[in-house]
């Protein structure tokens, strides 16, 4: 879509990881604003801290091994008007301390910023212990909590300087690995809106994160095979751009839906809630069906878990049918 | 003698007796027994230990103003304890932050005393507490926020249960605090030695509790709980360390006032019925039976 800046899928790719666009969006948002201030769990640099570490040494806590306190120092902070990017893997954070982020940041209402890095299958050779794959369900059913992943670094800085002006708690996830850059500096990027990446009549694929591009190169093979797929981007999936979605669906008839983590409550089980109360249509899930991960190459795992631009297409093939 | 000439001023410029915060501490005491009957279910035992602590903090420790609970430049008041904030809504009725009444809707549909405290419901909470272990660090991130914003006539004083220590949040905030050397936070343990499966030392041993606050870097100043002069001068020398974070370990009487309450776990987590807050609130209206009561 041309008013939207994407860059040309076909083309040579750059590469870079969501994270990095994390941290140099941090670090501008800590320019723009005195009171954006960070801590973090003994992965600074892993997390990409360290430039808003460097240039802001006083509005960055070194916490230590320990995201209980990690993000209750952080609700803490933001009750004083601060505003708190705390972060770690996502495996620990909001692994580990999710009944904290209900009690001292949901319930309070504070504006605490939840960073979950080396979220899905990108972590790769780390193996189950560290591929957090169930982020999106933990943090989905927390009331006030906006859950976002965006789909590539460009986006992450974007969406990062978004929530330093987000009065509410926000939790987004990040990957380990550099994915392909598909957005530009002019794409528009709004916390709660979701993006026509592609537009189509046949199938409906909705994604989020790292997944939007498969999903787009998935749209590319379909068209060969004579399915003219419409992509949706969804990089807010609580509150869910619930209209944006309807919309096409109501056109398309059938979907797919994208996720580099657990389908159970999920993006896939967001929309499956969607459609089931409002526009019930054939529908698959890709994502983890329930299933823990393994060591391997990125590419390996998204390969035998189901989760690359064939199995997409495969998906989509199977909903098209489903839908006559 | 000594009750009527030691003059307590407050933080706000109120001067108080001793007898007179004492008797503030009794009529807190005898409202929690009324909440907590009238409610049907709540803590009994931690929040009459508390009491004196609470009426410590309220009428002479803290700056706080109950007619502009959000001023600027008020002390933070953390209960990491919230299933004890019983002790802390009839504090801050007495103080004036709402009417007294308001007191007997504890617990009950819609009302703002929630049974764990919610910040968001009443003006004057500083807090979201119940699950144990969070007001520590909560506390610690609030100092650095302080420090941050250059605000370091304000103080943090954060009131943890003896049990609570349990939770390895809490350690993972005490070993925080010395690192940044947070002198503006205060912890205030209540060490009434009783939890709700039995005694501390049953449940999981905390002793040598001094000795662990201090290998961790902290001031440990060890008081009488249930004594507001000693609460008050705690609290004071709390402020004037300024080398080390201060945790005050406060040894208090669980069931504190109410004879056949004290000392006895099984009273942490049940309210009186009918016939044992008649029999309370007679001890307490008596004081012990030192005076005759009014409807005697």
């Amino acid at each position: 879509m041309a008013d939207l800046h994407l860059v040309d899928i076909n083309s040579t790719l750059e590469m870079a990881a969501t994270r990095a666009g994390f941290g140099s969006g941090l670090k501008k948002a800590g320019e723009l604003d005195v009171n954006v201030v960070a801590a973090c769990a003994d992965l600074t640099g892993s997390v990409k801290m360290d430039a808003f570490a460097a240039a802001f040494p006083d509005r960055f806590i070194e916490i230590g091994i320990g995201e209980q306190n990690l993000v209750t120092v952080g609700a803490g902070l933001a009750l004083m008007g601060k505003i708190p990017f705390v972060s770690s893997y996502a495996a620990f954070s909001p692994g580990r301390n999710w009944e904290q982020i209900k009690t001292t940041i949901c319930l309070n209402d504070v504006p605490v910023k939840i960073v979950g890095a080396h979220a899905g299958l990108y972590t790769g050779a780390d193996g189950a212990t560290h591929q957090m794959l169930e982020d999106i369900a933990l943090m989905r059913v927390l009331p006030g909590m906006v859950v976002m992943a965006p789909c590539d670094s460009v986006e992450a800085e974007k969406m990062t300087l978004a929530m330093a002006k987000d009065s509410r708690p926000n939790y987004i996830r990040v990957a380990r690995e550099a994915t392909p850059i598909i957005t530009t500096a002019e794409t528009p990027f709004k916390i709660g809106k979701a993006y026509v990446f592609s537009e189509g009549k046949d199938v409906t694929i909705i994604s989020t994160g790292t997944m939007t591009a498969p999903a787009l190169e998935a749209a590319e093979g379909l068209y060969k095979d004579g399915i003219d797929a419409e992509v949706i981007h969804v990089p807010t999936i609580k509150p869910l751009d619930e209209a944006t979605i309807l919309k096409s669906v109501r056109k398309t008839g059938c979907v797919v839906t994208v996720e580099e983590a657990q389908v159970n409550g999920g993006l896939g089980g967001a929309i499956a809630e969607l459609l089931g109360e409002n526009y019930p249509v054939p529908m698959k899930r890709i994502g983890m069906q329930d299933h823990f991960g393994e060591s391997g190459t990125p590419e390996e795992l998204l390969e035998y878990f189901g989760l690359d631009a064939k199995h997409i297409r495969m998906a989509a093939h199977h909903v098209h049918e489903m839908k006559q | 003698m000594g009750l009527f000439r030691c003059i307590i001023v407050s933080k706000m410029g109120q001067t108080y007796t001793l007898l007179e915060l004492e008797e503030k501490a009794n009529t807190i005491r005898e409202d929690i027994i009324r909440m907590l009957e009238r409610a049907g279910s709540g803590h009994s035992a931690g929040p009459l230990g508390l009491a004196d602590i609470f009426t410590a903090l309220y009428f002479a420790v803290l700056r706080h103003d109950p007619k502009k609970p959000d001023w600027e430049d008020r002390d933070i008041l953390l209960l990491s304890n919230g299933h004890c904030v019983p002790v802390r809504y009839a504090a801050m009725a007495e103080a004036g932050y709402f009417p007294k009444a308001e007191l007997l809707t504890l617990r009950k549909f819609g009302s703002r005393l929630q049974g764990h405290p919610e910040r968001l419901r009443l003006p004057g909470l500083e807090n979201t507490s119940g699950p144990l272990g969070s007001g520590l660090s909560q506390g610690c991130g609030i100092a650095l926020g302080l420090r941050m914003n250059k605000q370091l006539h304000r103080h943090v004083y954060v009131t943890l249960g003896d049990g609570e220590l349990d939770e390895g949040n809490v350690w993972e905030a005490a070993m925080l605090a010395p690192k940044y050397g947070l002198n503006n936070v205060t912890a205030i343990v209540d060490r009434n030695n009783i939890q709700i499966d039995g005694p501390t030392e049953t449940v999981m041993p905390l002793e040598d509790l001094k000795k662990k606050w201090q290998s961790f870097g902290w001031h440990v100043l060890e008081i009488d709980g249930n004594d507001i002069d000693a609460v008050i001068d705690a609290c004071a020398m709390a402020k004037a360390i300024t080398e080390k974070p201060v945790c005050i370990i406060a040894y208090t009487i669980p069931g504190k006032g109410v004879d056949f309450m004290e000392y006895d776990f099984r009273w942490h987590g049940v309210p009186p019925n009918h016939e044992q807050a008649v029999k309370a609130l007679h001890e307490l209206r008596t004081l012990g039976g030192k005076i005759r009561g009014e409807h005697e």
